[in-house]
């Protein structure tokens, strides 16, 4: 029997038995799906990590007070804070040859208002080499230079998010946006940088930091009481450098041996690294899983075929009196099979496609399609089908016609 | 001297059951001319299936030599046997035996699938068999629509449809209705007309007395073999 005419024929048998061939089908759907959607979503979400990560920058560190406190304006008295501005400007003065570049960052999330419309953001005080760190261009105007970054002029750079919100679709530049009662004038829009891992990070509005100190910290202090970003000229030279940096610092704070260090060195490319590494555990672990439901839906195909050939003894025995030869029995529920588990997997990769979709835009991270996975997943139901329909396959196969033909459903 | 279509020699065939032999030939010597009509008879456990399933290549003889056609079958393989099956014997069943949810037209054309047959010819042939026997405007009634004489009718149109030259016709009325029963009788009758082997197995006295030879097995061995002349069932039906 030619190939095309099995096909059509065990589509026809398929068919004739709707409802068991869409059950039997669902295991196998469900078993692809499973696999594509947590694949797609494993390496999505590494993936959003790993831009996360990027979108700190690449090599560097990030010098703060043991006790960091998160958000709002640090105000006066030295609770908690160690480090000093005089320790800043000694690090610089060291020139260790692994640093490029160094930032005080002050940060306070604050009230900011336009002519129109007010918004709460992210009000961050630093200078022109902050820019640079981050590897941020000004999408519109300037970012602030080695003059404006270092004076206290009353200037700003605002991220998207912000000049959206204030200034709609009108040009930022020029206008003035006013912070505790003080005006800045607006000099640059930065380019968009999306989600990051504190949140938004075009929801941002940069000032230079003497600027920040005078009119938002009130007033120049002797503890800084923000991160100073430190950007190395290698991947590798992490630790060195923070060995370096934390040498200078306790020789400043007077730290002998037993004492522990009253500042912290914090490396964001150790933390994503654990962070994929924890994703790619749990992907991975979310895969085998998946895995193990395709293979009860292979079971589930095997199950329904073998109860199949029993209820269609009869119909072999009179194949086989009519001149089927038993391979062409055995390839007619072969081939049931594999159609079975060929539907089955391609309904699979669709459901698994709109999944990965839906949670892609639900936690996100970017939708990773994996063409690979979907390739081999389709192939491994293939690969069930046959595998699980061989041996129904062969049972029928081996049936005496004249015990077939005498069976009584 | 042609070849008898038929020719079988000192069949015997043993079955085990459990620790038993049971044997149901015992050394059965008959020869088939072509285009006759035989009615094989005998009471239940006389062997009668046993020698339709062997003369239908649907099991083998455990002993003695089986010639269709000229030629052994009686050591093929499986393989082997259902292609002459498929090409040289064409099966009526008491139980009809039809593909159910299947219409009749698929139902016909079936044996000619096995043979390679493309799809445009399956479907020439299987509507003019199906027209041979009266069904012409079925062919797309499911089986289970049809009456009892309807679908042994499909049944005998898908035992003409790949021109075999035999037909094997078990109890073929043992399901049906007198007058229906006449109407495939008279169905049978002209196929022996146009040439074809008509073999029935029956234990029914009224049937057997359509063929031209009637042949009696008892406990595995032919007891009588005589010819007569066959009542035609067209007449009886008229």
């Amino acid at each position: 029997m030619s190939l095309l005419t099995t096909f059509k024929l065990a589509i026809r048998a398929l068919w004739r038995n709707k409802v068991r061939t869409l059950l039997t089908m669902i295991g196998i759907v469900f078993g692809i799906g499973a696999v594509i959607a947590m694949v797609s979503s494993g390496q999505g979400a590494q993936l959003a990590v790993k831009q996360v990560f990027q979108s700190m920058g690449t090599n560097v560190l990030i010098v703060t007070n043991q006790s960091m406190r998160g958000g709002g304006p640090s105000t006066g008295g030295g609770g908690g804070a160690s480090l000093t501005w005089e320790d800043l400007t000694a690090l610089q003065a060291e020139e260790i040859p692994t640093i490029k570049w160094m930032a005080p960052v002050l940060d306070s999330r604050t009230q900011v208002v336009s002519e129109e419309a007010n918004w709460n953001t992210r009000v961050y005080g630093t200078n022109a080499t902050w820019f640079k760190i981050r590897n941020w261009e000004a999408a519109e105007g300037t970012l602030l230079d080695e003059d404006t970054g270092n004076s206290n002029a009353k200037v700003t750079v605002i991220g998207k998010t912000v000049a959206t919100q204030l200034f709609g679709t009108a040009s930022p530049i020029g206008q003035t946006i006013r912070v505790n009662g003080q005006p800045y004038e607006v000099i640059g829009v930065l380019t968009a940088k999306g989600q990051g891992p504190m949140g938004d990070n075009d929801d941002a509005m940069v000032i230079p930091v003497k600027t920040f100190q005078q009119k938002i910290d009130r007033g120049i202090a002797k503890y800084f009481r923000g991160q100073l970003l430190v950007s190395m000229t290698r991947d590798d030279a992490a630790e060195q450098t923070m060995a370096k940096i934390s040498s200078i610092l306790r020789d400043r704070h007077k730290l002998d041996g037993s004492q522990e260090d009253d500042f912290r060195i914090r490396n964001p490319a150790e933390w994503a690294k654990a962070q994929q590494d924890s994703t790619e555990r749990i992907a991975t672990l979310l895969a085998i899983v998946a895995a193990v439901s395709l293979l009860i839906g292979g079971i589930g195909v095997m199950n329904i075929m073998l109860v199949s050939v029993i209820e269609r003894t009869r119909e072999i025995g009179i194949r086989m009196a009519v001149g089927a030869k038993p391979l062409d029995v055995m390839t007619q529920f072969l081939v049931e099979a594999i159609v079975l588990a060929a539907v089955g997997g391609a309904l699979g990769v669709a459901l698994g496609y709109g999944a990965a979709h839906y949670m892609a835009g639900y936690f996100g991270w970017p939708m990773i399609f994996p063409a690979k996975t979907a390739a081999i997943a389709f192939a491994v139901s293939g690969g069930v089908g046959v595998g699980f329909g061989l041996y129904p396959a062969i049972r029928a196969s081996r049936l005496d016609p004249i015990t077939a033909l005498r069976y009584e459903t | 001297m042609t070849t008898p279509l038929i020719e079988m020699r000192a069949i015997e065939r043993t079955y085990v059951m459990g620790d038993n032999l049971v044997h149901a030939l015992r050394g059965v010597d008959l020869t088939i001319d072509k285009g006759s009509s035989i009615a094989i008879m005998g009471t239940s456990g006389s062997g009668k299936s046993t020698m339709m399933n062997i003369m239908g290549c649907l099991d083998q003889p455990t002993k003695g030599s089986y010639l269709l056609n000229g030629k052994d079958v009686s050591r093929l393989s499986r393989s082997q046997l259902a292609d002459v099956r498929g090409r040289m014997i064409g099966f009526v069943f008491q139980s009809f035996n039809l593909l159910s949810r299947t219409s009749a037209l698929e139902n016909v054309e079936m044996p000619l699938m096995y043979q390679g047959v493309s799809s445009a010819d399956r479907h020439k042939r299987a509507r003019q068999a199906l027209e041979r026997v009266n069904l012409a405007g079925r062919e797309h009634h499911h089986t289970n629509q049809l009456s009892g004489g309807q679908q042994q009718r499909v049944a005998i149109a898908r035992a003409l449809v790949t021109e075999a030259p035999v037909i094997m016709a078990d109890e073929p009325t043992g399901n049906l209705d007198s007058k229906t029963s006449f109407e495939v009788m008279a169905i049978l009758q002209g196929l022996v007309d146009e040439g074809k082997t008509v073999i029935l197995v029956t234990h029914e006295a009224d049937i057997a007395a359509y063929a031209s030879r009637v042949v009696t097995l008892r406990d595995g061995l032919i007891i009588e073999d005589r010819q007569q002349t066959p009542v035609k069932a067209g007449e009886v039906a008229a």
